[in-house]
């Protein structure tokens, strides 16, 4: 194993990673308000198409990347709707919006398979410029990727240092104190489900315009789910959701290389690893009780007579 | 004895309340109430569980909409829809079940109900503020404490706090002093007469005729949802409330003859040289050496958070001892399951119902049996068997005298209803041994007597009784003996009439006897 091949599976997760990073940021303020979003999935799929639409249409990404966005926070709402208005079961609700993303995006996406799109250009970074080609491209990283650690820093101090975000976390610990305090929990709700899919189209503007720059069908392939699962490895909190997504998509990324080396283990073998390396840390931080889930997570809010 | 009571007469009321009326599913909790309160007053709303003051004032607080009525502030007609409108008349309430959220620090949880929150919180202000409002009343809490580490007492001191912090001019407490220990509830009554100096209204909604005739200027009482009688102190006899309250007289409290147990009995249990590890913010128990015999209540004294609650958790299992033994009938159960324990007819009452005892989504039907299931089971536990529950239950609840409905589900029970649910449950299957946490708490005049005469009746019939409270008259009411705990140890041991409350009250907060004697 080379330096060069190290330094491959660098930066391949911090790639593939970024979007995973985004998403999970959105399904820890959906959660952290009480709300578990499952129809992430879709939610990502139709953001993606919609921006890689309006990319290839317009040839400029940060229109498509805005249109990304847009869509994602409307999706949520479409969610919030069934949840905190018709007060439906979440867990059903999430996935109708998945599947009514999937072929959402399979109609958006369709005269688009195979477009070719000027993605989010890449910069160098700083002072690594003078190294050999060969590795200075392995580091030439797009906007969002410098954007992402800032920005789930801006989230963790929105949840746990303003007076909107311990308003967000009461409603998710437990609606009816929220409410005591002159809170509404609807309202609150709604607008961290919009916030959530505001980031959840982030995600998924990095993956087709700046990681693949293509669209195909399901290209998310779990990854809305893969960033449910990051919520609970984080332990609701933004700061390891940072960790908890560069491992992930590091796994996945060194077993792509190991697969690429020839090594004799089945490939679908090989595929788990990063889903046995999730199981492993959830064994062993789970069972401490600080830090856990919101109390009123999944919990419809009934209001008052 | 502090000051004169306001005279009605010189000023207008601050708020009043006109004709409210309120009906739930099947009951009318207020039927056209009128109330006044004035500023710089403490009014006691007085009445038995389920007359509806709790209603009354949540409507105040905006937690509930008034079916018909009218509500004035300073003789102007207001619009009280949410607790944001009442609080921004400065009215403030602390519940009955704390809305306190267990994962949020204390200053978090105080920050939350400030009105004039700053966009970005500093908490490190908030934890200041809170510092100087518990040294000045002396409420004495941990800012960074995380409430779910701390014990009910100071759950509670952290309510009053957040109410005091959060700049309410009319102050609702429900039952604040439930949870309290003797000196605490003194010191409270020092805090509230100190904001009736400064104008503060205060609502004291109670069912305790002592502390109403010890600190309130005016009284208000309510029978069945409507207004049973309004008047000042100093025109209040007990005698006068209990007749308001329940509208007739009381039987008395029979406590039996407490019979000299026989000192060769095997005891029913017997804890030795007891240790536990002390978790988080559990309290670690230290040489814990005590013997229930049967025919005894065995009274538990101490102010919250020394111990009380772990002692029952661990002679029921919930937590481990890590050194020394328990014994129950003479057979060693120090590593015993907690069912292995029920099967052993060990019941268990804990200290907070509804996170402890009780399944809040399922009915209450349901919760009676989920603590006996192998004991309903039909068919190896493929069915079970719903009427045999329902006969059992009815029959304790018509030998205690509670009536509540079996089909709904536990969380829409009141607090006082709650604990008789539990009550009911535990004591169904004839109990042996009865751990007992604050027996009381939540329960009107009229159930109290009901749930002490039938732990009596239980330790008459033989059982051995472990009664936990901070209720000093209790305990010395009940207890044949009376043990003390501080600090997770045993600090001492009395007949009850050996002793006095001087003396338990001493030793519960960590004084020297002698002091006792010279105080």
């Amino acid at each position: 194993m080379t330096l060069l091949s190290i330094l491959g599976v660098l930066s391949s997760a911090i790639f593939s990673g970024t979007s995973l990073l985004y998403t999970t940021l959105g399904e820890i303020i959906d959660q952290r308000s009480g709300i578990v979003n499952l129809g992430l999935e879709g939610v990502m799929l139709v953001s993606a198409s919609a921006g890689f639409a309006v990319t290839a249409i317009s040839g400029n990404p940060y229109l498509g990347m805005l249109v990304s966005v847009i869509a994602g926070g409307l999706m949520n709402l479409i969610l919030g709707f069934l949840v905190v208005s018709r007060r439906a079961n979440q867990l059903a609700s999430g996935l109708a919006l998945m599947f009514f993303g999937f072929g959402l995006s399979a109609w958006i996406g369709r005269p688009y398979v195979g477009a070719k799109i000027r993605g989010l250009p890449r910069l160098p970074l700083p002072g690594l410029s003078n190294l050999p080609v060969l590795y200075s491209s392995l580091f030439k990283f797009d906007l969002l990727i410098y954007l992402v650690i800032p920005v789930a820093i801006l989230v963790w101090w929105l949840l746990f240092r303003t007076r909107w975000g311990l308003g967000l976390r009461a409603v998710g610990e437990n609606a009816d104190t929220a409410f005591a305090s002159g809170r509404n929990p609807l309202l609150i709700r709604y607008q961290a489900l919009f916030a959530g899919g505001l980031l959840a189209g982030l995600g998924a503007a990095h993956l087709s315009i700046a990681y693949t720059m293509n669209w195909t069908e399901y290209m998310t392939a779990g990854r809305g789910f893969i960033a449910v699962a990051l919520v609970i490895f984080s332990k609701w909190n933004p700061i390891r959701a940072i960790v908890g997504a560069l491992l992930f998509s590091g796994a996945v990324a060194f077993q792509l290389l190991l697969q690429s080396s020839g090594i004799q283990i089945s490939p679908f073998l090989l595929d788990t690893i990063p889903y046995i390396l999730t199981i492993l840390v959830l064994i062993i931080w789970g069972g401490t009780r600080k830090h856990a889930a919101p109390a009123s997570l999944g919990r419809v809010y009934q209001g008052t007579e | 004895m502090l000051t004169t009571p306001p005279s009605a007469s010189q000023t207008p009321p601050m708020i009043s309340m006109r004709e409210i009326s309120k009906s739930f599913p099947g009951v009318v909790a207020n039927d056209r109430i009128d109330f006044d309160i004035f500023r710089s007053e403490i009014h006691a709303l007085l009445g038995e569980n389920g007359a509806g003051k709790s209603t009354l004032m949540k409507i105040l607080y905006g937690f509930y909409r008034a079916d018909s009525g009218r509500i004035f502030l300073d003789g102007k007609p207001v619009s009280i829809q949410s607790p944001n409108d009442a609080r921004a008349l400065q009215i403030g309430m602390v519940f009955q079940d704390f809305t306190l959220i267990p994962a949020f620090s204390v200053a978090e949880n105080i920050a939350l109900f400030l009105p004039d929150l700053s966009t970005v919180v500093n908490l490190r202000d908030v934890s200041r503020w809170i510092e100087e409002m518990s040294t000045r009343y002396g409420l004495r809490v941990n800012p960074h404490a995380m409430v779910n580490e701390l014990s009910i007492g100071e759950q509670q001191k952290v309510e009053i706090l957040k109410l005091i912090l959060s700049d309410s001019r009319l102050l609702i407490l429900d039952e604040p002093t439930r949870v309290l220990a003797p000196h605490e509830v003194d010191a409270l009554f020092e805090v509230l007469y100190s904001m009736r100096q400064d104008g503060y209204a205060i609502i004291l909604i109670t069912h305790k005729i002592k502390e109403v005739l010890e600190c309130a200027d005016r009284i208000t009482v309510l029978h069945n949802g409507c207004v049973a009688g309004s008047l000042v102190r100093s025109n209040a006899s007990e005698d006068k409330l209990v007749e308001m309250m329940f509208g007739r007289k009381l039987s008395g409290l029979k406590t039996g003859k407490k019979v000299a147990r026989e000192e060769t009995a095997l005891p029913i249990l017997e804890l030795h040289d007891v240790y536990t590890h002390g978790e988080g913010a559990e309290t670690k128990l230290e040489e814990i050496d005590l013997k229930v015999y049967p025919g005894e209540i065995v009274g538990i004294a101490g102010v919250s958070g020394n111990g009380q609650r772990e002692l029952g958790d661990v002679v029921l299992g919930v937590i481990k001892c890590v050194k020394g033994t328990k014994h129950l009938f003479g057979k060693d159960v120090t590593n015993s399951s907690i069912q292995k324990l029920r099967r052993s007819l060990v019941s268990f009452i804990p200290e907070n119902p509804l996170t402890m005892a009780a399944a809040p989504y399922l009915t209450v039907l349901e919760n009676m049996a989920v603590t006996k299931t192998w004991h309903y089971a039909l068919r190896g536990g493929l069915a079970m068997d719903w009427q045999a529950i329902k006969t059992d239950i009815e029959n304790t609840m018509e030998r205690l005298g509670f009536s509540f409905s079996l089909n709904i589900p536990a969380r829409s029970l009141s607090g006082g209803n709650l604990q008789r649910m539990i009550i009911v449950r535990e004591l169904t299957h004839d109990p042996r041994l009865i751990i007992a946490s604050y027996l009381t708490r939540g329960l009107d005049v009229q159930s109290t007597i009901a749930a002490r005469q039938a732990l009596i009746q239980a330790r008459d019939d033989g059982a051995g009784v472990l009664l936990i409270s901070e209720d000093l008259e209790e305990l010395f009411l009940l207890s044949d003996r009376l043990i003390v705990l501080y600090g997770g140890r045993i600090v001492g041991s009395f007949k009850p009439d050996e002793t006095n409350f001087y003396e338990v009250g001493h030793l519960m907060t960590g004084s020297e006897v002698q002091d006792a004697a010279n105080a």
